[in-house]
């Protein structure tokens, strides 16, 4: 509806809130490698399960030492919604909106969410193939957005 | 030790049940703590005890008024027992009355009240998102793309069931027409008087897709508050006591996985406890006459029933008309009193009381012969809990 109108370069307008890195440094480098535009999951380093949203310990070998893995940013959309009611004050001129939820497969199919750009009122399959895309803010982050593919 | 020791069953019952008058949003004329006296000195009333007899209380989702503070203010001259659920939502709803069963049968206390006050007039709203600037952990994940009250992660849980097993609309606008069609029989229903058609609820607006406005809980003021105490002591009091058949709670593997990862994904969270529940009732679900399942959101009520066995996820379009799910000729009338959607957002405590009244014959929506009344608390969220009492 107001995507047209709204001259923001970002899917959704300007006033939502931004991601900050966790105080105790527990995903720093996820969004650091998004300024990048490099795509990060966890991964322990003792036996390679992946885990999103990022965690202190391993969740299958409870192992501490975590390290980042980059992924293709390739996946697949696991479900997704069109919102309707602005939920956010800077949301009420800007809906309706599609978020996303997005299973990577590289990465023992962790899910993210995100925005999928193009129009909002556009027919949507489940399972169908999406490729992450940048969005820089002028603020100083960049938040993982997705956009259709093949 | 005899499996018996580990099983409240027959052992508990809820004997008194109160509430406020339940308002819209912002309309209650007293302070949300005066709610929740005024349910709890109801509740007392209703089971023929005293105030001052109530030696435990429970709650859920970070109930804001305190025990220690009720117990002061009504002058109790013992606090035994004082118990929180954890978790958000209203997964603690049967999960409260739970841990008070549990406490009476340990001897904690003698007189539990499990109790939930809102007035999301005078606090924050549940539906809107916080107005901040920035935020870390998981919500910096979900947050930013407007991803961030319960309707939008109930909507993607609900969505991809629906796609799995090819449910329709027509499934969801059963729930809340039957909501709306029990409130019309309840004068303590917010929406008494304010019938719904099907009409109506397809010309009304989407929150979020597959959730038309209708599909979604109210926001109120209220209060509501019931009382449990032992099997022994239930019998002398006033009324018909409603014995705690089962309870259970808890969560599935990794269900409480943040930005929306956990494993099965298209699921209400009951897969590990309506197991639990029921072999504690030492009942199948084909024996639940009556039931009270959480709607925050109608598409979680399919899913919830599917987990307990009421429907196969194949059945869900048969089982989910508004025939089969409504007072008088249902084959299962589930939310008999109008629940969340329709009598008042009381966090699904209403649902208890409701229950309640079921087992006692004092329902307006009375099922015929009720024994067997279920209760579904807070699906989709971690943890979450069930309750089935018998009269
Ligand atoms: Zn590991």
């Amino acid at each position: 509806m107001a995507h047209e109108d709204v001259k923001s370069p970002y899917y959704l307008p300007p006033g939502m809130p931004a991601p900050k890195p966790a105080p105790d440094g527990l995903d720093t480098e996820f969004w650091d490698a998004a300024r990048r535009h490099e795509l990060l999951v966890q991964r322990c380093r003792r036996c390679d399960a992946f885990q999103f949203g990022p965690e202190w310990i391993c969740h299958r070998c409870h192992g501490e030492d975590l390290g980042w893995h980059r992924v293709s940013g390739r996946g697949r959309i696991y479900s997704w919604e069109r919102v309707w009611h602005p939920a956010h004050p800077a949301l009420k001129d800007a809906y309706p909106y599609i978020v996303v939820l997005v299973e990577l497969p590289d990465a023992d199919n962790v899910r993210m969410i995100g925005n999928l750009l193009g129009d909002p009122m556009r027919d949507i399959a489940f399972d169908a193939p999406v490729e992450a895309v940048f969005e820089d803010h002028d603020e100083g982050f960049t938040l993982v957005q997705w956009k259709l593919t093949g | 030790m005899s499996t018996d020791e580990f099983t409240v069953k027959d052992k508990v019952a809820i004997v008194g049940i109160g509430e406020t008058k339940y308002y819209k949003r912002g309309q209650a004329p007293v302070s949300e703590f005066r709610l929740a006296c005024e349910a709890i000195k109801k509740a007392a009333d209703d089971a023929g005890i005293a105030v001052t007899d109530i030696d435990g209380f429970a709650s859920y989702s970070n109930e804001r008024n305190d025990a220690s503070r009720v117990a002061a203010a009504l002058g109790l001259p013992a606090l035994r027992y004082s118990n929180m659920f954890w978790g958000g939502g209203g997964g603690g709803g049967s999960g409260a009355v739970g841990n008070a069963a549990a406490a009476l049968v340990a001897g904690y206390a003698k007189y539990v009240c499990v109790f939930r006050a809102l007035a999301q007039g005078q606090f924050v709203r549940f539906g809107q998102a916080p107005a901040v600037r920035a935020l870390s952990g998981p919500a910096a994940y979900t947050m930013p793309y407007g991803m961030s009250v319960p309707a939008h992660w109930v909507a993607l849980r609900t969505r991809r069931f629906m796609y799995e097993h090819n449910i329709t609309q027509d499934a969801l606008a059963a729930v809340s027409l039957a909501g709306y069609h029990h409130a019309q029989f309840n004068p303590r229903a917010v929406m008494y008087g304010r019938p719904l058609t099907r009409e109506q609820y397809d010309k009304s607006r989407w929150i979020v897709e597959p959730f038309h406005l209708y599909d979604c809980c109210m926001e109120n003021d209220g209060a509501a508050a019931v009382i449990l105490t032992t099997a022994d002591r239930a019998r002398d009091l006033r009324n018909k006591p409603a014995y705690v058949m089962a309870a259970a709670q808890g969560s599935g593997y990794r269900q409480g996985a943040s930005v929306e990862n956990a494993p099965d994904y298209a699921s209400s969270n009951f897969k590990s406890l309506a197991p639990r529940l029921f072999a504690m009732a030492g009942i199948t679900p084909r024996d639940v006459d009556v039931a009270q399942i959480y709607e925050h959101f109608s598409g979680a009520v399919i899913l919830s029933a599917v987990e307990h066995g009421l429907c196969t996820a194949d059945e869900v379009m048969d089982f989910f008309t508004f025939e089969n799910i409504t007072w008088p000729n249902g084959k299962l009338p589930i939310n008999t009193s109008g629940g969340n959607l329709a009598e008042c957002y009381m966090h699904g405590l209403e649902l208890v009381n409701e229950a309640v009244r079921q087992v006692r014959g004092t329902s307006t929506c009375q099922v015929k012969n009720a024994e067997i009344s279920l209760v579904v608390s807070g699906p989709m969220v971690s943890p979450v809990s069930d309750l089935i009492l018998h009269g």
